[in-house]
């Protein structure tokens, strides 16, 4: 397993380990993730691959008795040191969770959320800004435009999940951290949030877990292998799924296990 | 205690039908229970009932109808002189044979001394009659059903269904209850309104339910108003819930938002130990503690408060009321789903910003139901107020001022001895009716609310 040079790397870990109380969840993970790209993290349920993702936005923090060790950096800065300020640091990583969790709120609402709580906008005019350029991004806005006061609850299950990208995009991450995004939508809602994946790919670093090889194949430029908590290879997708070097993540690929 | 004897026979014979019943079963089709339609415990089942029922409801009948009967028999044969006597009279006569013949008391007469015997032996007879009845009721129902019992009886589908009409009975009753409850307040509340006009009731703004009792009496004339008592009432209640209401959500809050498990394990049950305390000791709490508390520090500060100050029992009622804000909105805080949560802290938001912006707007709907039933909870409370709010009905926005309310005028209208015709003590019933309607509607509206969120996040 090769390193790229840190400067290439937006996300670096080093030997990172998760404990759940007696649970070792993470094992010695290495990883680098390359700025604009989409790295796919892919492993049978219970691998590790969603604790590896919480733990690049400390969304861990909010499980008790969960605890992180090793290094991981963003842009070179340790992600858990103690002068890190949890929020600034999810300003600068979103994430879109497994099911679609608009807030009860407006479609607008929802949006603004973030820019509001950061105070990113210096007056209404600079959030209108925000708001109709976040739809766009997430290709949500020409089915929205008309409704923005209608609660996002009463948003089909794929526009719900692109409400969501569209609220993750309106802070200005650098990193989009994704939880199996598409899991909980139908193959058409799935084609366009993949379709928006590839193009978010331009001005944002991604990282998603997906349970879907095929979604990991199309959408991804790296992947990661991970198995019963350890990362067992990554490599080029391409390479992954033509080519992979471990037994495992080709018994895993082909479909034998997982 | 022959009748404890018969109940107890009866009960054998049916433990005794339901052996019966599952041998026969098993016996009809040789010990291969999986060719008969319904299973052994089910034939069983149908035999024993077959046997209890019918003597049961020979026993319910002569227990509902035996006093009815031995009066009238009883009375039948008395000498004609005693069946001259008025009514009242006569009941003195009837309940002293009764006692004679019961308990042993000795008899004030010959005639009552026969009549006592005659309504002995009568009771005696009729008595073993039943018995044999019920008895011979129970065997042939047993022998009838056992009898019936055949490879493909449906003996299952026959018990679903009784106990199907159990099940409707036993849920009838409360609701049955409720009904007679409404009705009895309804019929009591009309015949008060063909006293007082309903306008003068729900609008007049005096307060003085007095009747006379000769028509010359200084001070004759009641008057019935009762916005006085409404506006007490809510003057209470609104303090109650000023109270309680921001304590009760700050600390569904914590509890729910904050505090580690161990602390929320020990301090929840012992908020709720509030809602345990008996509301007379709040009363006492209202009018010993606090009233004078508050007269004094009033007074301290040049403020005149009456010793029964709307104030003492509403700051009482609202720490009564605490754990039912706190634990409703704590349930449906903690019943948020966790992702929206998530949602909020990966966008960078903060604890109090999550809970403030997020959290308790989509909790909002059950933290309203949770208010309102508290609210209507407010209403209805009655021993704080008698003990703390005093009896006078005045129309007055002050807290610091004595008031009155609904629940406490009930309960002064209905104590002591009352006649059940004047406009005094039924006016009690035209104020439950309006309190009952207030409570029902907030206990609907609220309910509704709270059914409604439900169903958003299953």
């Amino acid at each position: 397993m090769t390193h790229l040079p840190s400067r290439l790397a937006k996300v670096s870990a080093r030997d990172v380990n998760v404990h759940y109380g007696e649970k070792h969840a993470l094992k010695h993970v290495d990883l680098d993730i390359r700025a604009n790209e989409v790295t796919a993290l892919i492993g049978p349920s219970g691998c590790g691959k969603s604790t590896f993702l919480r733990c690049i936005n400390r969304m861990n923090d909010q499980i008790e008795n969960a605890h992180v060790s090793g290094a991981l950096t963003l842009d070179g800065q340790d992600i858990y040191d103690k002068g890190i300020d949890v929020v600034q640091l999810r300003a600068r990583v979103g994430m879109v969770f497994q099911k679609p969790n608009p807030f009860p709120k407006s479609i607008f609402d929802n949006v603004a959320y973030g820019p509001r709580i950061h105070g990113l906008a210096r007056d209404q005019a600079e959030l209108d800004e925000i708001v109709m350029t976040s739809l766009e991004k997430a290709g949500l806005l020409t089915e929205v435009r008309d409704r923005l006061d209608e609660p996002g609850t009463g948003l089909s299950g794929g526009q719900q999940q692109r409400l969501c990208i569209a609220r993750a995009i309106a802070v200005s991450p650098e990193l989009i951290l994704m939880d199996e995004p598409c899991s909980a939508l139908d193959p058409i809602a799935t084609a366009k949030v993949e379709e928006l994946i590839d193009e978010l790919r331009e001005n944002y670093t991604i990282v998603i877990v997906t349970h879907s090889m095929q979604q990991a194949a199309r959408v991804s430029q790296r992947t990661a292998f991970f198995h019963l908590g350890e990362l067992v290879e990554v490599a080029d997708t391409e390479q992954i799924f033509t080519n992979p070097q471990h037994p495992l993540t080709q018994g895993y690929i082909t479909g034998r296990f997982g | 205690m022959t009748l404890f004897i018969l109940t107890v026979v009866l009960l054998a014979l049916t433990v005794l039908g339901y052996r019966l019943g599952r041998g026969r079963a098993l016996a009809v089709v040789e010990g291969h229970p999986r060719q008969l339609h319904s299973l052994p415990s089910y034939h069983g089942y149908w035999v024993a009932l077959w046997c209890g029922l019918p003597a049961l409801a020979v026993i319910s009948a002569w227990l509902a109808f035996e006093p009815a009967l031995l009066h009238a028999l009883v009375l039948a044969a008395l000498p004609a002189e005693l069946q001259a006597l008025s009514d009242e009279r006569l009941a003195l006569v009837y309940n002293e044979v009764r006692n004679v013949a019961r308990h042993g008391h000795p008899a004030s007469s010959a005639a009552v001394a026969e009549a006592a015997r005659h309504y002995a032996s009568l009771r005696q007879i009729l008595f073993i009659s039943v018995a044999t009845g019920a008895l011979a009721l129970a065997v042939a129902g047993l022998a009838h059903a056992r009898a019936r019992i055949t490879v493909s009886l449906r003996t299952r589908n026959r018990v679903e269904t009784i106990i199907r009409v159990f099940l409707i009975a036993a849920s009838l009753v409360a609701i049955l209850t409720t009904v007679g409850i409404v009705l009895s307040l309804l019929f009591e509340s009309i015949r008060f309104f063909q006293a007082v006009s309903i306008w003068e009731f729900l609008f007049g703004t005096s307060w003085s339910p007095q009747m006379a009792i000769r028509s010359d009496q200084v001070g004759s004339s009641g008057a019935f108003g009762a916005v006085p008592l409404f506006a007490g009432t809510l003057l209470i209640a609104g303090i109650a819930m000023i109270v309680a209401v921001p304590l009760g959500l700050l600390s569904a809050v914590y509890m729910s938002e904050y505090a580690a498990p161990k602390f929320r394990a020990i301090a929840k049950p012992l908020l709720e130990v509030l809602a345990g305390i008996p509301t007379v000791v709040y009363g006492f709490f209202a009018a010993l503690t606090v009233a004078p508390f508050l007269r004094d520090a009033g007074s301290a500060i040049g403020l005149s408060v009456a010793s029964e100050s709307a104030l003492a029992a509403g700051l009482v009622m609202g720490i009564m009321i605490i754990p039912f804000v706190s634990s409703l909105a704590d349930d449906v805080i903690t019943a948020v789903p966790q992702s929206l949560r998530e949602g909020s802290y990966g966008l960078g938001a903060t604890k109090s910003e999550t809970i403030t912006q997020v959290v308790l707007p989509a909790a909002l709907p059950g933290i309203v139901g949770g208010v309102l039933l508290a609210a209507s909870r407010a209403i209805g409370e009655t021993m704080i107020v008698v003990m703390a709010a005093g009896l006078a009905a005045n129309l007055t926005a002050n807290p610091l001022e004595a008031v009155t309310t609904v629940t406490t005028q009930i309960v002064t209208l209905l104590v002591g001895d009352q006649e059940f015709d004047s406009p005094k003590t039924l006016a009690a019933f035209a104020l439950g009716l309006v309190l009952f309607t207030v409570t029902l509607a907030l206990n609907v509206v609220a309910l509704s609310i709270v059914n409604r969120y439900r169903e958003k996040y299953d």
